[in-house]
């Protein structure tokens, strides 16, 4: 049964991607999604088994991959209860967006392509989580990198798609390098890359100390550190984090999946697998609190003005990462796991909510050209306003337990810097509160600001579009209630079991009421201070535009991290490119080398000639020098 | 089993060429005929060497089918065997032939017979070098390799195939007087060239150093390391499509073979004395020339450039010593043979077609060309070496073997991942992607059959090794762990952590 669970989609994507035509549109649509349905049902089973019937963790061995020396790599299936959970979001999610995509996509000409990526994207994320060794999940990795690469660019004719998905594919490469040299290090030491083998033997190398570099430290300390690298990359954290806007050139259906429910949360997912490495160096973890916390804050602060509906979502993602981050920086590994579940409902249902108003306006992405929405679209502003409800942390909803979860746990870390953890975690979720109000005001209410749209014909999305909301929308309001005590309740461990490894027992002590409250208070404070800055009295917010200037541009600008990039890096490398090549290789390696041994020979045959003049005196001249030379030698 | 198959192997091309020579008739049949007999005899070549590889015995370390004759009397033996690592590379080359002689069909215009002839010729001295084990043999081979494709450059190239051509064999021929020097002195020294006797013979360490160097200066040439790379991006950009193939595909990975079973049999003190300078090399060719590729204007210029990149992690994968980095190079020569023979030929495709190598002439060909632009992508995405292709496993292998002996070597190298796919993906974007602005790009029509099935095949095997790598692995591996094997025997040393 496993092996259908993995490979539907993959023979989902290779029939669409070769008979596609011959399929024609609708069949591939319907052929694919069925498949990613069985996945997901299956997907279920197994969950359910793992909560319920208290299946053990179970193996499947496919084949063997590589084989060199004592290094042995299988593919091979393996699902425990993390795996299981991972599973169940992605086969779900991808299910939904496959029928979300049969509407929005109709106007397109290749939908069997895109269906087809899709399909690949869901098999390359299932082999990455049901890997169970180090290659295997960064053939997932790479996998689902590539299918990101693919849908990002699927307008291939805009340009702008075309960049930002190399961009993608580049930044994320760079992430890949940290993760690639971690597993490096984890061969050269463990001698194996098996999960297995590797998390057995963590004991007698915990304190191993190693150099690199002229630097000291332990060796799990630098494992963690380039997993984490690696991790980033991927989950767009600070400093990588700079693909996930940009790649919201792609069709938004692979925005909900890509790169908000699914493969973004593959970095956490890396960092939860390889929780007893990652639980063994304290330094890593306290690094990971930080990163988390800053990308949380700053995404945030960027996400308060963007005009761009879709990039506004990006950054809540990326804030949202951050939080999970802090999470397992703090060692609450199935809290993180808990938000990143929640997390996938409701950021999957505002990013099809958004792509459902995008649809309705002609492809409209622009928050400034939209407005008073709500009377036509009305079912997409129901769904919308609970996705914000969910992402806000409004009481009883999906976010609020989770969310609240992971701040509470910042409350009784041992963590250095859960201080900061704290104070940034609360103030990002009032920050939360107001830029999703801020993009349900803008986009639903006020004035319609779009003269190229009659808004009378603005008309809402159809069923394949309102079922996946719908279903998105269910989650959204009550997998946090449903799942709270299975997966962070008292009795955690009962479900976790060894899929998670714990230094110590993690217990969740209930911080004092006030802080309980304060969050959700805030937050929901923050709703009538939006409706009054940004649509009773818009008069406060362009006051303070004009009278902080500068921030407002830095804030717009993203901090300007991609000029920074490209003055640093871009640039220079494309200079030095053109310096070796001009320089180095024509002028110096060619000019001395084979062009310049052509010209010294040129040179003495010229000589050469010059001496065959002709005249008899010349030879004769010659002929006396080197006699008088000769029996100079010779004499003497 | 007294049937001389290697040396049939070896010479059957040469009975194709025999037969090519006295082809005559009217211009038509001409053609005609020499591309059946020369399609003929590669493939039945390739059956041959599929037979060798069923028969072979993976898992002994000695040499198989050996075959020896006397030539001159106490000089020269013709003497032939093949252990795992010939192998691979006899099917590399029997592999490569027929698919250079299908697209010959469409990218040579000019005395296809001779054209076809030089290849033949060459078939034939590539498959004697990896069969050789004579190092005078060897030498006869490797140079007149030379020859024939010296040949393909300075008649059937471009506009300034004369100056590549000349470069192309001012370069070799430069490396080779030294190494002919040293074997002569091994001759003179140890009575014998007999490439078993020599393997367990200790070389004196006082001669190794500079033995080794006589070597290296052929072998770096040809490989090409930095800095005698510079006439291959030359020799590629004017050589046509087949033989920019058989250039990249085979020739190069003569020097990587000859690095294994020479410098590293025969002198191994001075291995570890100069690999070092090796690891500098190897290190400049994978970051400079990747950066170099990234501007490059001309596709062909560019696929040559990252050649000398991947080639670059061929080298530090043979100098580290251990057994992965040494099956990642042989994986990795294998794989690059075939994705840098793909990439040649996807440009030769659009090339016949547009009659320009100019990356600025194309953009937005997936348009008229979505077959081709998947092939290509997929070719594209191996060279930048993906999990699940075959550029993945060599590169994977080779920094596993690297990050053994050094971090500072691993971590440079490893940035040229991040650099390949700068390259790659920017060509692509720039080729395939984007609205179509030059007019021409609309009158382009898809694959046709030979190329689909010629790009599909090596689609398949690129795939195929990607996910299943043991194929080549499980030949090589008796092989590399003997060569190491005898290396630590011989220079005393166990490979431990250093840090």
């Amino acid at each position: 049964m496993s092996y259908i669970l993995v490979f539907a989609p993959l023979f989902g994507f290779l029939t669409t991607i070769f008979f596609g035509k011959l399929l024609g549109d609708r069949l591939s649509q319907i052929l694919t999604s069925s498949l990613v349905l069985i996945s997901s049902l299956i997907s279920f089973y197994y969950f359910y088994g793992f909560v319920f019937n208290n299946y053990q963790p179970f193996k499947h061995l496919i084949f063997n991959w590589v084989t060199s020396e004592e290094l042995v790599l299988n593919w091979s299936i393996y699902i425990d209860q993390l795996t299981s959970i991972m599973l169940v979001i992605i086969n779900f999610i991808s299910l939904l967006v496959h029928i979300y995509s049969i509407e929005y996509m109709n106007h397109d000409n290749s939908k069997p392509r895109f269906m087809s990526y899709l399909s690949l994207f869901t098999f390359a994320m299932i082999m990455l989580v049901s890997a169970d060794n180090f290659l295997q999940l960064f053939f997932g990795w790479e996998g689902v990198g590539l299918a990101s690469y693919l849908l990002i660019g699927f307008w291939y004719n805009k340009d702008s798609a075309n960049k930002a998905a190399i961009k993608a594919f580049i930044v994320n490469r760079v992430g890949d390098f940290g993760l690639a040299i971690g597993i490096f290090l984890i061969y050269k030491y463990f001698g194996s890359l098996n999960y297995s083998d590797v998390f057995e033997n963590i004991n007698s190398l915990s304190s191993y100390k190693i150099n690199i570099l002229n630097i000291n430290g332990n060796l799990l300390s630098f494992i963690t550190f380039f997993l984490f690298i690696g991790a980033m990359g991927k989950s767009a954290q600070i400093f990588l984090h700079t693909w996930l806007p940009d790649a919201m050139e792609g069709p938004t259906p692979v925005s909900a999946l890509i790169h908000a429910a699914t493969m973004v949360t593959a970095g956490i997912f890396l960092v939860v697998r390889c929780s007893p490495l990652f639980e063994n160096s304290v330094i890593i973890l306290n690094f990971i609190t930080i990163i988390g916390a800053s990308t949380a804050l700053y995404a945030a602060t960027v996400a308060l003005v963007q005009n761009d509906i879709k990039r506004v979502i990006a950054y809540s993602t990326c804030s949202q990462l951050g939080y999970m981050f802090v999470a397992t920086g703090l060692g609450a590994y199935h809290i993180a796991i808990f938000h990143l579940f929640t997390h996938a409902f409701f950021k999957a249902l505002l990013f099809l909510g958004a792509g459902s108003v995008i649809h309705s306006l002609s492809d409209e992405q622009d928050m400034r050209k939209m407005g008073g929405l709500w009377k036509k679209i009305p079912f997409t502003y129901v769904f919308m306003i609970i996705g914000t409800l969910a992402i806000t942390g409004f009481p009883f909803l999906s976010g609020y337990y989770s969310k609240d979860a992971i701040i509470e746990a910042t409350y009784y870390s041992q963590n250095k810097y859960a201080g900061y953890a704290v104070f940034t975690c609360v103030f990002t979720a009032i920050l939360t509160s107001i830029y999703s109000w801020r993009l349900i005001i803008k986009t639903f209410h006020g004035n319609f600001q779009n003269s190229n749209l009659n808004f009378d014909n603005i008309k809402d999305s159809g069923l394949c579009i309102f079922i996946p909301l719908f279903v998105l929308a269910i989650g959204a309001l009550f997998c946090g209630m449903v799942f709270r005590d299975v997966l962070v309740g008292d009795n955690y461990i009962n479900y976790w079991k060894n899929s998670i490894f714990y230094s110590e027992i993690y217990s969740l002590k209930h911080p004092p009421i006030w802080f309980i409250v304060l969050t959700p208070l805030l937050s929901t404070l923050a709703i009538p201070l939006s409706i009054y800055l940004f649509l009773k009295n818009k008069k406060i917010i362009n006051d303070l535009k004009t009278r902080h200037e500068p921030l407002y541009k830095f804030l717009l600008n993203k901090w300007y991290f991609d000029e920074f990039y490209s003055f640093l890096l871009v640039n220079p490398i494309k200079k030095i490119g053109n310096y070796l090549w001009q320089i180095g290789d024509v002028f110096i390696i060619d000019g001395f080398g084979p062009n310049g041994f052509a010209k010294i020979t040129r040179f003495f045959s010229n000589q050469a000639v010059k001496f065959q003049s002709g005249y008899l005196y010349h030879y004769a001249f010659v002929m006396l020098i080197f006699l008088s030379i000769f029996l100079t030698i010779v004499l003497i | 089993m007294n049937l001389p198959i290697l040396s049939i192997l070896i010479f059957l091309p040469l009975i194709g060429v025999f037969f090519l020579i006295f082809t005559k008739g009217s211009e038509e049949f001409i053609i005609k005929t020499s591309f059946r007999v020369s399609l003929i005899t590669s493939v039945l070549t390739f059956f041959i060497s599929i037979f060798l590889w069923i028969n072979f015995d993976s898992s002994t370390t000695s040499f198989q089918f050996v075959q020896e004759k006397k030539w001159i009397k106490d000089f020269i033996n013709y003497k032939v065997g093949i252990d795992g690592i010939s192998l691979v590379f006899i099917l590399l080359t029997t592999l490569i032939v027929p698919i250079c002689i299908i697209s010959t069909i469409n990218s040579v215009k000019l005395r296809i017979k001779e054209f076809l002839i030089s290849l033949l010729l060459m078939e034939t001295l590539m498959l004697g070098v990896f069969c050789s084990l004579d190092l005078f043999i060897f030498f006869l081979f490797f140079e007149a390799g030379l020859i024939p494709m010296f040949i393909i450059i300075g008649i059937w190239g471009g506009e300034k195939r004369v100056y590549s051509a000349f470069k192309f064999f001012l370069y070799t021929l430069f490396g080779s007087v030294f190494m002919l020097i040293a074997i002569i002195f091994i001759f003179y020294e140890y009575g014998t060239l007999d490439v078993t006797k020599l393997l367990i013979l200790d070389i004196d360490k006082n001669y190794q150093n500079y033995l080794w160097l006589g070597f290296f200066a052929s072998f770096a040439v040809k490989t090409p390391m930095w800095p005698f790379h510079t006439w291959l991006p030359d020799a590629h950009v004017e050589a046509p499509t087949s033989g920019s193939v058989i250039l990249a595909a085979i020739l190069l990975k003569m020097a990587g073979y000859g690095f294994i079973r020479f410098s590293i049999g025969l002198f191994p003190h001075a291995c570890l004395y100069f690999a070092p300078l090796i690891f500098i090399l190897s290190i400049i060719a994978i970051i400079y020339t990747s950066l170099v590729a990234l501007m490059q204007k001309d596709m062909k210029k560019l696929i040559a450039y990252s050649s000398v990149a991947h080639m670059g992690f061929v080298t530090l994968g043979i100098f580290v010593f251990n057994g992965n980095g040494l099956a990642g190079s042989i994986f990795q020569m294998f794989s690059h043979g075939i994705i840098s023979a793909a990439l040649f030929l996807c440009v030769g495709v659009v090339y016949d077609r547009m009659h320009s190598r100019k990356i600025l002439d194309y953009g937005g060909i997936v348009n008229k060309m979505p077959k081709f632009s998947a092939l290509f992508l997929i070719f594209i995405l191996a060279s930048i070496g993906l999990p699940g292709t075959s550029g993945f496993i060599g590169e994977f292998l080779i920094l596993l073997g690297v990050f053994k002996y050094n971090y500072f070597v691993a971590l440079l190298a490893a940035l040229g991942v991040i650099l390949s796919a700068c390259y790659g993906l920017w060509l692509y974007k720039r080729v395939v992607f984007g609205k179509i602005t030059n007019s021409k790009i609309n009158d382009l029509v898809d694959l046709n059959n030979k190329e689909l099935l010629v790009l599909t095949s090596l689609v398949l095997l690129t795939l195929i090794l990607g996910i299943y790598p043991n194929i080549i692995l499980d030949t090589v591996s008796v092989s590399t762990d003997n060569i190491i094997y005898i290396f630590n025997e011989k220079t005393n040393i166990k490979m431990t952590f250093n840090d």
